[in-house]
């Protein structure tokens, strides 16, 4: 099904086929309008992302790439005078359906946001607090070992072993950032979501986190909102470049980076405008 | 200003005279400003010393009052002629004889009737319920002498005390020339002596000064206060919690909201006439009860605690909130584990600012009836009941020269209750504040 939604949406849009089709599709949005209010804010965008591959969501400010990763988990829900309308799949079932249950969704489609917020709580309860509301884990040791395998993935283990009861909030902003993330893995989504990560850090916490974003593509499908287009290059397999609502290309990263076909991303990516 | 504009660029010269006249006037209007506001806190805090101060000249007096030590002899034939002693008797017999007949002894010279009366008058009918007390504590003491402090004439504690002036005649009034003299011997004995007035914390109010305390109303006050407490808190935290978390912002929300903010400003005695309406008329609910009474300050309180709950909600800040959505907690988790956790400090110092508001009410419980005499502590929340600052209003409309230190004395006690409660919401500000 997923081959052949995507040749029906090149087809849509006339453009060619991404070259990525040896990898299954994971979500896939279908004429998407997202409304706020009176606002236009997303005009009819199809997209595909990949199983286990970092997709890149690149465009200039307000072009509605986080508007769109907000779609992805539903998040926009809680905004009163949002309107979503058209398909968005994930595993081939739409998101939107009634029987879909919020709930169930985020714990599938974790998210990072851009500004690191760790809950005002040590760390230890930073981390089991998914997997205590979701059922996971009960006992002690289960939690225990929750913490430790979410905070190794995250990479932050080895410097908070010996502190899991101080406040998650007295971290540095890239180890709070990467606690952000260990608590998104610890409630084992399939997709994590990243609205601009980084863009409370310094460059060396950035540094950390894009190779973890490498090393997590191994398990977890993941989309990540950027402004630094480096970043999109350097951790994305694909890259989409939105612009006023409207998605322009998507592609592999590569292409996208040295091949754009559109001149719009040829602009922005060469900074001329964004 | 000379030209600002020359060839086409902005001149500024910021070493001319007329700048630095101008740098000048600005600091000049900077430290005016400065001093009003300087001015603006003195006379508010002298405005506060003078009405802490007066309270506190004319109330201080009323926390010791006189005594005069007396051996007296506990006379069987006075108190229990029949010898039977059991506690009936023993209850009702004439104390007051027994501590006039000890004066009588000091002044065997008096004997004219008149002027024993006035002599018996020196001492309060209090100290005659202490003999007693002493009695049936004791009832083997019959016949022996014991030695008692005598609260004096709450009249001539006053007048030693300076508050009823030293004037002889009929000006003076209320204390005799004579009573002045047989005074001015028992100082000379050494026997007069001041002493801690527990009274006015021990006993319930009375409508004798020296025997008057503020005990019923401190219990009053606290039933109403917890009647209070548990009706307005979990009524105002939950409407705040719903207009803030989950209700759509429309009209009709808006509405709601203007009307909470109108309710903080009507007048308490419309309350109190809405709770003698609905709750004593309309449901037949005790009078003077603070059951009743709590019921209406909780009305009077809720729009605080609605408004500061509000805000307390508003301040946590979204982020928490989404990364808790982000994870997959339902909304009633996202504010059950974590909204209402942090803005519970908030929401507790608005309570207990309400509660200070509702603690020094009067106008809404008069109507409901809480202004009776009450002669008993308070058992329960549908027991008749005071609360402190009516038992203030109260005391405030007595013409004995005591009630008007007495009144003075339940301000600063009432005072000192509201500062507490204050502290107590400060000190929760301070420790829990912001940790995001």
């Amino acid at each position: 099904m997923s081959v052949q939604l995507r040749s029906q949406i090149n087809e849509a849009s006339g453009r060619a086929p991404a070259r990525s089709a040896t990898v299954p599709v994971k979500i896939a949005a279908e004429n998407v309008n997202v409304y706020y209010g009176p606002k236009h804010a997303l005009k009819a965008i199809n997209l595909m992302i990949g199983e286990k591959q970092v997709t890149a969501l690149i465009g200039p400010s307000g072009c509605g790439k986080s508007t769109f990763l907000r779609c992805l988990n539903r998040m926009n829900d809680t905004i009163g005078i949002c309107r979503v309308e058209g398909l968005i799949t994930l595993d081939r079932e739409n998101i939107y359906d009634k029987s879909i249950d919020v709930v169930q969704l985020r714990a599938r489609v974790g998210m990072v946001f851009q500004k690191p917020n760790p809950f005002p709580k040590s760390i230890f309860d930073n981390i089991v607090y998914g997997p205590r509301i979701h059922g996971l884990a009960t006992t002690r040791d289960e939690l225990d070992e929750i913490v430790q395998i979410s905070l190794e993935r995250a990479g932050l283990w080895s410097e908070v072993k010996d502190r899991l009861r101080e406040p998650g909030t007295g971290l540095s902003g890239g180890q709070q950032q990467r606690l952000c993330i260990a608590r998104a893995i610890a409630v084992s989504p399939e997709v994590i979501l990243m609205d601009e990560p980084c863009s409370a850090l310094d460059p060396i916490a950035t540094a950390h986190i894009e190779e973890l974003i490498d090393e997590l593509r191994e398990n977890y499908t993941i989309v990540i909102v950027t402004h630094n287009m480096q970043q999109a290059a350097r951790v994305s397999q694909r890259t989409a470049f939105f612009h006023l609502g409207e998605m322009v290309e998507i592609g592999d990263t590569e292409e996208i980076f040295t091949n754009p076909r559109d001149e719009r991303t040829q602009g922005y990516i060469t900074g001329r405008y964004g | 200003m000379t030209n600002v504009i020359a060839n086409g660029r902005i001149v500024a010269d910021y070493r001319s005279a007329n700048y630095t006249k101008q740098l000048k006037a600005r600091y000049q209007a900077e430290r005016r400003f400065m001093y009003y506001g300087i001015a603006a806190i003195a006379v508010a805090l002298s405005m506060l010393a003078i009405l802490v101060g007066s309270v506190v000249l004319k109330g201080y007096t009323a926390f010791y009052d006189t005594e005069i030590t007396m051996t007296v002899m506990l006379d069987p034939q006075l108190i229990d002629p029949a010898g039977t002693r059991d506690s009936w008797t023993l209850r009702s017999a004439d104390y007051q004889a027994v501590m006039r007949a000890g004066l009588y002894e000091r002044f065997p010279t008096v004997t004219g009737r008149d002027e024993r009366r006035q002599l018996a008058a020196m001492l309060s009918p209090v100290s005659a319920e202490d003999l007693q007390h002493i009695v049936l504590a004791n009832p083997s003491l019959i016949g022996t002498k014991v030695t008692v402090s005598a609260p004096i004439a709450s009249d001539i504690d006053q007048y030693i005390k300076g508050n009823i002036p030293h004037t002889t005649g009929e000006g003076g009034g209320r204390v005799s020339e004579q009573q002045g003299k047989w005074l001015e011997a028992l100082s000379q004995d050494g026997v007069v002596h001041r002493a801690f007035n527990w009274r006015l914390f021990a006993n319930v109010d009375s409508q004798q000064p020296e025997s008057a305390g503020i005990l019923g109303a401190v219990v009053g006050s606290l039933l109403t206060m917890m009647v209070t407490l548990c009706m307005s808190v979990p009524i105002g935290t939950a409407a705040a919690v719903y207009l803030e978390e989950f209700a759509p912002k429309n009209r009709w929300t808006d509405l709601i909201e203007v009307n909470i903010n109108n309710l903080a400003a009507v007048p308490s005695i419309v309350f109190g006439l809405l709770g003698l309406a609905v709750f004593l008329n309309f449901l037949g609910l005790p009078r003077s009860a603070p059951l009743v009474g709590g019921i209406v300050l909780a009305l009077m309180t809720l729009p605080i605690i609605i408004i500061a709950a509000r805000s307390a909600l508003k301040a946590v800040p979204p982020s928490i909130r989404e990364a808790a959505l982000g994870i997959g907690a339902s909304p009633l988790q996202v504010v059950t584990h974590h909204v209402l956790p942090l803005a519970a400090p908030g929401i507790m110092t608005g309570t207990i600012i309400g509660m200070a508001h509702a603690l020094g009410e009067t106008a809404p419980l008069l109507m409901i009836g809480m202004v009776a005499f009450v002669g008993d502590v308070p058992g329960g929340v549908t027991d008749p009941a005071s609360v402190l600052p009516v038992q203030i209003y109260k005391w405030a409309a007595q013409p004995e020269r005591g009630f008007v230190e007495r009144t003075s004395a339940a301000i600063m006690i009432l005072l000192a209750f509201l500062v507490f409660m204050n502290a107590i919401a400060i000190y929760f500000r301070k420790k829990f504040e912001r940790r995001w």
